[in-house]
């Protein structure tokens, strides 16, 4: 019996040697890989996201964009598109698309055609043209085109032959490119949506992807795994790993478990907490990387009291950021002064720091007709994120950093897709949340999460609609040259930082957890993980 | 006779669900939000959508027309669409179900497989160091919270020995196609080359869920064992039995087991609604992907329509299993047809 429990336990000697001693086991699963993720993906199209969870699942696995960006120097490089050009006046873009890109054959579409620039057209299209058959599918929700007030910047998308396509702006834009190497400008199929609208199935296009990325989906099973195999035919070559699956494990302690056990090969988010413990560990890599990313606590700037710019300065001078980075960043991150992470070009680099001072935040309630404080929410998202580890043990900071200044807070949470679900809803006092940049431009942060076109589509968790600030954030696009820019986004932070519709907090660095088998898996400072080159030894 | 007692048996089970329906069915109105959306489980509902739904889930009507509508929706297996993923509920239900089912089930063979005999060699040798041994250790065992000694058994195992894994049903490498939904026959019925390899690996994965949900089954079974085999042993019949030459172990067999396991029987059925309930917990530690998971899952998204779905189904099968170790009791014991 015993005997028999321990060949059960142990087959051949250790598991840690699985490969070595099954021989029959496929290459399917000897070259498989499993990322541990801490979430799970809303959708299979990147279009309809800004979760950096969803995004990290699904962007650079399945898709590839019209151009990329340099991880190292954060210059745009080319990817589907070979070659790009701008004409005098600063609003028409052509762009040259690489030949014989294939898209994924998979067991619900085979491709008849590879890739062309009827499916750019598609993919832009289905975004701006509200009468496109594919808009409203899902809701007609583009919350990132939406946030950068893309239907009002594209003016037209035009297929001038198979390999061209052109873009026609309304006014000049020096983030275009920058938005277009997003992973949010995923290229769509055009044959497999017509295919499905066909057999009227138009919502599988978000849920049964088609990309030309290095993998291509095979399941889906919600809370549990999702299962890519490698795209035998990647235009950029050779994919090593031949399966790759997220395993989704949402609790924290469980995804260091498993990647002990070694049931993870890699690990998203491993807690700031355990880092020296793991690291320690001969089978265990850790690594880090500097990332564009802010944290931050935003007040429903339409809601009094929170309306009143006083209140918003007393609570922002209330709030001890030294404690909670100790606390929740364990160190692991810099102290924000603004927005802007310090990496960034148009860093404020002489902004005055936000102190600590409860008497000047007692004296500023005072002021604005609050001498005995009032009681508010706390929104305290519920996943862990890079920006914001651990946004309940921040709440609990807080509030007692709050309660100094009577101010009675209460913390609130709920599931994740509800808690974003009722934001968007703005039915929230202050939330802790936070923003990880999808490109280098400065752009990518302002406008996003403070502008008008933001509090419309529900990214401006702020609900802060100012003329002035959109002003300055909209000039500072309209030229190209870097100084004049830098100029506008430098009065921008002076800006809030007058208006404090929210208090940033923190700049965390970005880690990952993976088994020293494993290499090729980098972190990405300007948006979603890539496992395309990834490999694992056996 | 026989068929007189299952009559007055589906008789009074046919109440109980409908108290049940009738809870379920009150919940989409107790629950916060509008009714509308608890009973079809859209999140949205479009103006010109409304007034059709509203005849459709029979709204504008007397409560007992509408009770009638639920009833028949149910019987369809029309149970609404769940909020979170607006996908309908009895699929979903069937989806996670099996997974759930496997596990209890095997942790109740296991529990069977130790406990009975572990409970007649307690009451044998009651008096021996061995028995007194069990029954302590079955106390010990009894009383340990099942989410502490999982956690024990996790550190133990995978964290520190490195030999099994701590959470899931199978390598998630291992691509099996689902088709009844319980992992080793689905593995059986797959055409994948490594049927070996991925067989032993679900069986590792099982090791340690099916361990400790069976840890409480067993320790009440080999208690209820050991206590009724010690009752029967007293009987005079055994007395007799022995008196009339018939060897230790024949009167063990033939006499004093049979009666004996009749109690344990009717224990099984008592016990199942724990059994369940510590399932969920179970599998939310070793994130099982069974119904346990998906219900807590359901609560905390406030996902109204598949809490009462989950609700629903789980209170059938522990009526269920109830009602069929009952006529189990009563088909091994003819005096309890007569009560």
């Amino acid at each position: 019996m015993i005997k028999a429990l321990l060949s059960l336990m142990v087959p051949c000697g250790s598991v840690l040697f699985l490969s070595a001693c099954l021989p029959d086991i496929p290459e399917t699963i000897q070259q498989g890989m499993v990322y541990c993720a801490e979430g799970s993906p809303e959708t299979f199209n990147p279009q309809r996201v800004t979760s950096g969870t969803t995004i990290d699942a699904i962007s650079q696995q399945l898709y590839d964009r019209l151009l990329d960006i340099d991880p190292a120097s954060g210059e745009l490089i080319p990817a589907l598109a070979t070659q790009w050009r701008l004409s005098e006046d600063g609003k028409t873009y052509w762009f040259t698309l690489r030949q014989n890109v294939q898209f994924h054959h998979t067991a619900f579409f085979s491709p008849g055609r590879t890739f062309n620039a009827q499916d750019v057209t598609f993919t832009f299209n289905r975004i701006t043209h509200t009468e496109h058959p594919y808009h409203a599918v899902g809701g007609a929700v583009y919350p990132y085109f939406q946030s950068v007030d893309w239907s009002s910047l594209v003016k037209a998308v035009v297929a001038e032959n198979d390999s061209t396509v052109r873009f026609e702006l309304n006014r000049p834009d020096s983030s275009f490119l920058s938005n277009l190497a997003t992973d949010f400008a995923a290229i769509l199929s055009a044959e497999y949506a017509e295919q499905l609208l066909q057999q009227s199935k138009a919502e599988l296009l978000d849920q049964k992807p088609v990309g030309t990325g290095p993998f291509f989906f095979k399941e889906y099973k919600k809370n549990q795994f999702i299962r890519y195999y490698r795209h035998p035919e990647y235009w950029r070559g050779k994919v090593e790993l031949s399966q790759l699956v997220f395993d989704l494990v949402p609790d924290n302690a469980k995804r260091m478990a498993k990647l002990l056990t070694h049931e993870c090969d890699v690990v998203a988010y491993p807690r700031n907490a355990e880092l020296k413990l793991i690291a320690e560990r001969p089978d265990v890599e850790v690594q880090s990387q500097v990332s564009m990313n802010v944290g931050f606590w935003a007040f429903n700037t339409q809601k009094p009291p929170f309306d009143n710019v006083l209140v918003r300065k007393a609570l922002a001078y209330a709030i001890n950021k030294d404690a909670i980075l100790d606390a929740v960043y364990f160190g692991y991150a810099d102290k924000a002064k603004t927005l802007l992470p310090p990496t960034s070009w148009a860093f404020y680099q002489d902004l005055p720091e936000q102190q600590y001072d409860p008497s000047k935040a007692k004296e500023l309630l005072a002021q604005a007709g609050y001498p005995r404080g009032f009681s508010m929410d706390i929104w305290a998202m519920p996943v862990q994120r890079l920006y914001n580890p651990n946004a309940l043990k921040m709440a609990e900071l807080m509030q007692a950093d709050l309660a100094k200044i009577g101010v009675k807070a209460s913390i609130v949470s709920f599931e994740w897709n509800s808690f974003r679900r009722k934001l968007s809803e703005f039915e929230h006092d202050s939330v802790l949340i936070g923003w990880a940049a999808d490109n280098a431009d400065p752009d990518n942060f302002f406008r996003p999460l403070l502008s008008c076109s933001a509090a419309g589509s529900g990214s401006n968790r702020a609900n802060w609609c100012d003329p002035n600030f959109d002003n300055l954030i909209n000039q500072a696009l309209l030229t190209a040259d870097i100084k004049q820019r830098r100029s506008f986004y430098l009065t921008a932070q002076l800006y809030l930082d007058e208006q404090m519709p929210l208090v940033s907090i923190a700049h965390s660095k970005r880690f990952q957890a993976k088994s020293v088998k494993i290499t090729g898996v980098t972190i990405n400072p300007y948006g979603g993980i890539s496992m395309a080159a990834a490999r694992k030894a056996l | 006779m026989m068929l007189h007692y299952f009559l007055r048996r589906a008789f009074l089970i046919s109440f109980v669900f409908v108290a049940l329906t009738v809870l379920a069915f009150s919940l989409s109105y107790l629950f916060p939000g509008e009714v509308l959306n608890n009973v079809s489980g859209l999140t949205t509902i479009e103006p010109e959508q409304r007034q059709a739904l509203i005849q459709y889930y029979a709204l504008d009507q007397s409560v007992l027309m509408q009770y009638l509508a639920y009833l028949n929706r149910i019987l369809d297996g029309e149970w609404g669409l769940s909020f979170s993923s607006q996908q309908p509920v009895l699929a979903e239900i069937f989806a996670v179900f099996p997974a759930t089912l496997e596990l209890a089930s095997y942790a109740l063979i296991l529990s069977f497989v130790l406990g009975i005999p572990l409970g007649l060699f307690a009451a044998v040798k009651a008096d021996h160091f061995f028995g007194k041994l069990i029954s302590g250790i079955t106390l010990v065992a009894y009383s340990i919270p099942i989410f502490w000694w999982a956690l024990l058994l996790i550190m133990l195992f995978s964290l520190t020995l490195g030999l099994l894994p701590t959470a899931g049903r199978i390598n998630v490498l291992f691509d099996i196609p689902t088709s009844t939904g319980f992992m080793l026959p689905d593995i059986l019925l797959s055409d994948i080359s490594y049927k070996s390899e991925a067989i032993m690996d679900a069986l590792r994965h099982l090791l340690l869920p099916a361990v400790v949900l069976a840890t409480y089954p067993t320790t009440v079974m080999i208690r209820f064992t050991r206590d009724s085999m010690l009752m029967v042993l007293e009987q005079s019949y055994i007395k007799t039995a022995r008196a009339k030459g018939l060897s230790r172990t024949q009167v063990l067999y033939h006499h004093g087991l049979r009666n004996a396991l009749l109690p344990v029987i009717r224990q099984i059925g008592l016990q199942f609604s724990t059994l369940i309930t510590l399932a969920m917990i179970t599998e939310v530690i070793f994130s099982w992907p069974g119904l346990g998971q998906w219900l807590l899952d359901s609560i905390y998204q406030r996902n109204y329509p598949a809490i009462q779905g989950g609700l629903l189904v789980v209170s059938c099968l522990v009526i269920v299993v109830n009602m069929l170790t009952e006529i189990l009791h009563t088909l091994f014991n003819p005096l309890a047809r007569k009560v």
